[in-house]
């Protein structure tokens, strides 16, 4: 009897407890499969490819090969190459956008109005720019002597993309990545109160103090934020060297991680594009960015940032 | 520390086609506490922003003691100045805060910390400097913005508007400690307020201002004793002074509906009358009907009308004053301010 009654309980406690979820589960379902058909499906299809010997030739019936790609990657003596141009390629582009970005709005939010909105509105210029037509026009900036304004202004007539193919690469991607932390960086400069520009003035703080021992710290959350999606997109991102370079002069001397995999599994010189081969190399690409995100979230103190839901359910 | 005499020479400010500040002539003694008093937009935190060197002057010459200091950058001027938002580093806590100044000019560490807690607890923060300034209340703000302020020991001390975000009874008290501390450490004081209260309670002398100009600038008991226009006279006292437009004749004055004799005086014609409510009394010959009587608690605000005019009066709680009765109000000669048309004291 006692125990039937402790059953019915509980059985009426776990009801209480679906129907609880049940409102809950129907507002995350949308969202849920959206990364599920976007995300998270791309990525269990590329870590499955990966293990497998996909190509143009064995497409219809391709062969579970385990670790076969992965090692294969290992051995190719141009890994270390790549994984160089790679970090080269990200820490500097990466110096560049948040140097310059923090440059620039450093000084077009010192400067009148009427001198700074111009200013960043010239910056913003390359990013609404198609990117083969912004490569075009690197492209003719960097010509050889006469056509080449680069060659004329410095008086050397070369090509300077295959002379200096990093320094065009890094500026052409800076010259457009550099907006992102301007304007981040310009609207966190302005929401910091006049009172305390004037108040470091009256305790006797130099300009670079006050951007070192004031505006710094206070900008120390858009800094962080805009590192850590830059080097998340820099990671992946390869068009700007695919149109400029197309990953040389010679061999592989621009080639970086993504653009690789782009080439293996979507553009081979051969004809033959290796599905698998470029799955493991992208598969790659999705550890690192884990592991890149992990730890950004880590320095963000994330949790710190999420706010208290604004809704409520049940 | 011991402060130096401020002198302001034909000191004008403005901002395109705005004038903020017209040709001021001014001097702060050494040691002195001067408020700047006046309504919002009057020129008063602009030209206390003129004082620190946040602002250039348009025109005019800005004296620190014999050194000219109009042309300095404000951390070549030795002063100290704390704001009405405070305008504390949030990302520092209380000590960094306090000890800010000081690191700019690269003291050594010793030296920081002696000062440093020294100012804390002069100021009563010393139990939490080690927080930051959104973890302490607006009271611990404000001490530890005054403690920034006193730390380099500064020749001169700008306030403004310190005390208006703190609640009713922690603003008396700090009115009086910023007071006590101003005289002990004999520091020259700048006090920017729109609280007439404040300024009369607070500062040596009190500058009026109005639309970018100084209206008077006086000891707190002249200005309320012998107002030198009509906008000071309104202006400072509370309840205000009762300003009367009409006109002056030899010995009386007329207004609409109704007059009463005032000091025989040569100036004749359009003018006006002003007389506190304290001043009235019930007793004379001018007849009045009540409108209004609010208890204020000690005493009542009486709103009565004179002919087509509307005068307060403060009365002893005690007296009855039924609404649309009719009384007989004294206007004391030897108690009245007298202006002419243009609103300048003629007697």
């Amino acid at each position: 009897m006692e125990e039937a009654t402790r059953a019915a309980v509980a059985a009426r406690a776990r009801e209480r407890a679906w129907r609880g979820l049940w409102v809950p589960l129907l507002f995350l379902l949308p969202a849920t499969l959206l990364v599920s058909l976007f995300y998270l499906l791309p990525v269990a299809t590329t870590l499955y490819l990966s293990f497998t010997d996909i190509s143009t030739v064995t497409f219809r019936n391709p062969q579970w090969v385990g670790w076969e790609n992965y090692r294969d990657l290992v051995r190719d003596p141009f890994l270390g190459r790549i994984l160089g141009n790679t970090a080269r390629y990200v820490s500097l582009t990466l110096a560049f956008n948040i140097g310059v970005g923090l440059l620039l709005a450093l000084l077009t939010s010192h400067v009148p109005e009427r001198a700074g909105n111009p200013v960043r509105a010239l910056w913003l210029l390359p990013r609404i720019l198609p990117p083969v037509v912004y490569v075009l026009i690197w492209q003719g900036l960097t010509r050889e002597s006469p056509f080449g304004l680069v060659s004329n202004v410095v008086g050397v007539s070369r090509n300077w993309i295959t002379a200096e193919p990093w320094t065009v690469i890094v500026l052409a991607n800076g010259m457009v990545g550099a907006s992102f932390g301007m304007l981040l960086f310009t609207s966190a400069i302005r929401s910091i109160p006049a009172d305390l520009f004037y108040a470091a003035a009256v305790d006797g703080a130099t300009a670079w103090q006050t951007v070192r021992r004031v505006i710094l710290p206070l900008l120390r959350w858009p800094l962080l934020f805009a590192t850590a999606y830059q080097t998340l997109s820099l990671l992946t991102s390869f068009e700007y060297i695919l149109l400029l370079t197309d990953g040389g002069p010679g061999f592989y001397t621009t080639t970086v991680w993504s653009l690789h995999a782009y080439k293996l599994a979507l553009s081979n010189y051969f004809g033959n594009v290796q599905f698998g081969m470029g799955a493991a190399m992208a598969a790659v690409l999705v550890v690192v960015g884990v592991v890149v995100s992990v730890l950004y979230l880590r320095l963000f103190n994330f949790k710190a940032l999420v706010g208290e839901p604004k809704i409520e359910v049940n | 520390m011991r402060g130096i005499e401020v002198r302001l020479e034909g000191l004008s400010k403005h901002f395109g086609r705005v004038v903020a500040l017209r040709s001021l002539d001014l001097e702060v003694r050494a040691g002195e506490m001067v408020a700047f008093l006046g309504p919002s937009g009057c020129g008063k935190t602009t030209t206390l922003l003129l004082v620190a060197g946040i602002y250039r002057p348009t025109t005019g010459a800005i004296y620190f003691g014999d050194r000219r200091v109009d042309g300095l950058h404000p951390r070549d001027r030795d002063v100290g100045m704390v704001f009405q938002s405070y305008a504390l580093y949030p990302h520092l806590t209380l000590f960094e805060n306090i000890a800010f100044p000081l690191r700019l000019k690269r003291r050594p560490e010793a030296e920081v910390r002696a000062k440093v807690s020294q100012t804390a607890e002069l100021l009563g923060i010393g139990h939490v400097l080690d927080r930051r300034p959104g973890q302490v209340s607006g009271g611990q703000q404000q001490r530890a913005a005054l403690a920034r302020a006193l730390v380099k020991e500064p020749q001169v001390l700008l306030l403004d508007e310190p005390l208006s975000n703190l609640d009713a009874q922690v603003r008396l008290q700090a009115r009086a400690e910023i007071r006590r501390l101003q005289r002990d450490l004999g520091v020259t004081t700048i006090l920017v307020t729109h609280d007439q209260a404040e300024a009369l309670a607070m500062a040596d002398r009190v500058a009026v201002f109005s639309t970018g100009e100084v209206q008077q600038y006086a000891t707190p008991l002249e200005l309320y004793q012998r107002p030198q226009n009509t906008f000071v006279a309104g202006f400072v006292g509370h309840p205000p002074m009762n300003v009367v437009r009409g006109r002056l004749e030899d010995g009386t004055f007329e207004a609409d509906g109704w007059r009463c004799r005032v000091p025989r005086l040569s100036y004749r014609g359009e003018g006006y009358l002003g007389v506190r409510p304290e001043d009235l009394r019930v007793g004379g010959e001018v007849e009045a009907r009540v409108l209004v009587a609010e208890t204020l608690g000690r005493e009542q605000l009486v709103t009565v009308r004179v002919g087509a005019t509307e005068l307060k009066l403060l009365a002893a709680q005690a007296d009855g004053f039924a609404a649309d009765s009719v009384v007989k109000l004294d206007i004391p000669p030897d108690r009245v301010h007298l202006f002419d048309a243009a609103g300048r004291r003629i007697g």
